[in-house]
């Protein structure tokens, strides 16, 4: 029997979730045993090969290219899991949430006090992907499955979580495992 | 039974309550965890998050102001009761800012706590994003105002309790904000940094300068043990089950 697959992506986050997994040490020896890894910064697969069992979301949505992945990740994926407080909450990112999005821009590329932007200009080029007006947790855009909080999430929440849907059980992770930092 | 007692029972558990006492107050003599945000030990009952919300004779009232009466049928521990909770933490995360990975107070945070032991793993509500404001002109306390809940403690705990005053709630419904007694700033209040009212908020708006991130991370309040463990500890052996 194949193996399934497990697909992971960083949306607006800071790839420390994904540290997280790596952190699972030697395990990820047994995760390869496990499972195949489909797109995802690991091993830098750019692109779907096939179904998956499980993707793991870190990072909530700030511009449209996060949307699209996102939404891509829902179709090609039976389980979605949000991994850390950004794909939860919005966390970081999400605190211009409270700030028009051009007065963001405006800081960033006008106003700042360490700012050289003799032309004035804010990044426009369309290779950019467009900011959205502001960051959106993963499960306000598409249906999400599971959550594992923290940040980033131990290393053993994702493991106890991946070993337990990868088997059909329920995940339930102990108290100690259930941190929102 | 001596004669200055009643009893009640909760989710079946005979308890001996004192008049004059609240549920929660009986409930927390007899070792049973009653869930609970704005009531503190040391300050009046206010009754404002509805947490504590438990069944009187099958009408859900506030654990923290009602009264014990004899033979009251309370139930505390149901399903029911704890969605009811469930939600009201919920909707307590998406109403303000709670940026839990980097507040100070987490890890000690009564809100988180009870988000932890109700094992919320994300709110079913959508995110609101407020905008709230902050004051750090005090040379001793700050406010933050993005993960104020309302429990009204500083409230009660500074004109109870420090005899100032400094503390007061501004405008109605989801206008309502935690107001000081000055026209602006922090600093021209009679605050102190030692005053009772910086230290019952039970998350991180109101906090003294320069105490962040003292307790390492596995020896904070809540990372080993539910909120209410404490409590449930105290537990008698012949009452359990
Ligand atoms: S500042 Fe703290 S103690 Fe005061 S009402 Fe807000 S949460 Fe409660
Ligand atoms: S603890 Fe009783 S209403 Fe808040």
């Amino acid at each position: 029997m194949a193996k399934p697959r497990i697909a992971t992506a960083s949306l607006a986050g800071c790839f420390g979730c994904h540290m997280s997994v790596l952190d699972i040490d030697e395990r990820i020896l047994d995760l390869i045993e496990l499972v195949e890894f489909d797109k995802s910064p690991i091993n830098d697969f750019k692109k779907f090969t096939g179904r998956c069992a499980i993707g793991l979301i870190e990072g909530g949505c700030c511009n449209a290219e996060n949307v699209h992945v996102l939404q891509e990740f829902r179709a090609n994926c039976d389980i979605l899991i949000s991994l850390g407080e950004c794909a939860i909450c919005g966390g970081i990112p999400a605190m211009r949430n409270t700030i028009p999005l051009r007065e963001c821009l405006e800081e960033a590329y006008l106003h700042g006090p360490t700012v050289h932007n003799p032309r004035g200009r804010i990044p426009d080029d369309p290779e950019i992907p467009r900011l959205l007006n502001r960051v959106y947790p993963c499960h306000e855009v598409v249906k999400v499955d599971y959550y594992i909080q923290g940040c980033p999430p131990p290393a053993d929440a994702i493991w106890a979580a991946l070993t337990a849907l990868l088997s059909n059980k329920p995940m339930e992770l102990p108290y100690e495992l259930l941190k929102y930092d | 039974m001596s004669e200055e007692t009643v009893s009640i029972t909760i989710d079946g558990v005979e308890i001996e309550a004192t008049p004059g006492q609240t549920i929660l107050q009986a409930a927390d003599a007899a070792g049973i965890y009653i869930p609970r945000l704005c009531a503190h030990p040391e300050l009046e009952a206010f009754g404002a998050c509805r947490v504590c919300t438990v069944k009187v004779n099958g009408r859900p009232q506030a654990a923290c102001t009602t009264p014990v009466a004899k033979g009251m049928m309370v139930e505390n521990d149901t399903s029911e009761l704890l969605e009811y909770r469930r939600s009201l933490i919920e909707m307590l995360f998406v109403e303000g800012n709670h940026f839990c990975m980097f507040c100070e107070r987490s890890g000690n945070c009564e809100l988180q706590a009870l988000a932890y032991r109700f094992g919320i793993t994300a709110p079913r509500h959508d995110y609101q994003y407020p905008v709230r404001t902050l004051d750090g002109s005090h040379p001793e306390v700050f406010i933050d105002r993005n993960r104020c809940i309302l429990c009204g403690r500083c409230v009660r705990a500074s004109r109870d309790v420090d005899g100032k005053h400094v503390f007061d709630f501004v405008g109605r419904g989801h206008e309502k904000r935690i107001w000081i007694d000055a026209e602006a700033r922090l600093a021209d209040t009679p605050l102190k940094g030692e005053d009772r009212a910086v230290s019952v908020c039970p998350v991180g708006a109101i906090l003294r300068k320069g105490t962040a991130y003292r307790d390492p991370i596995g020896r904070r309040a809540y990372d080993h043990r539910p909120i209410g463990s404490d409590i449930e500890a105290c537990r008698p052996a012949e009452k359990k089950g």
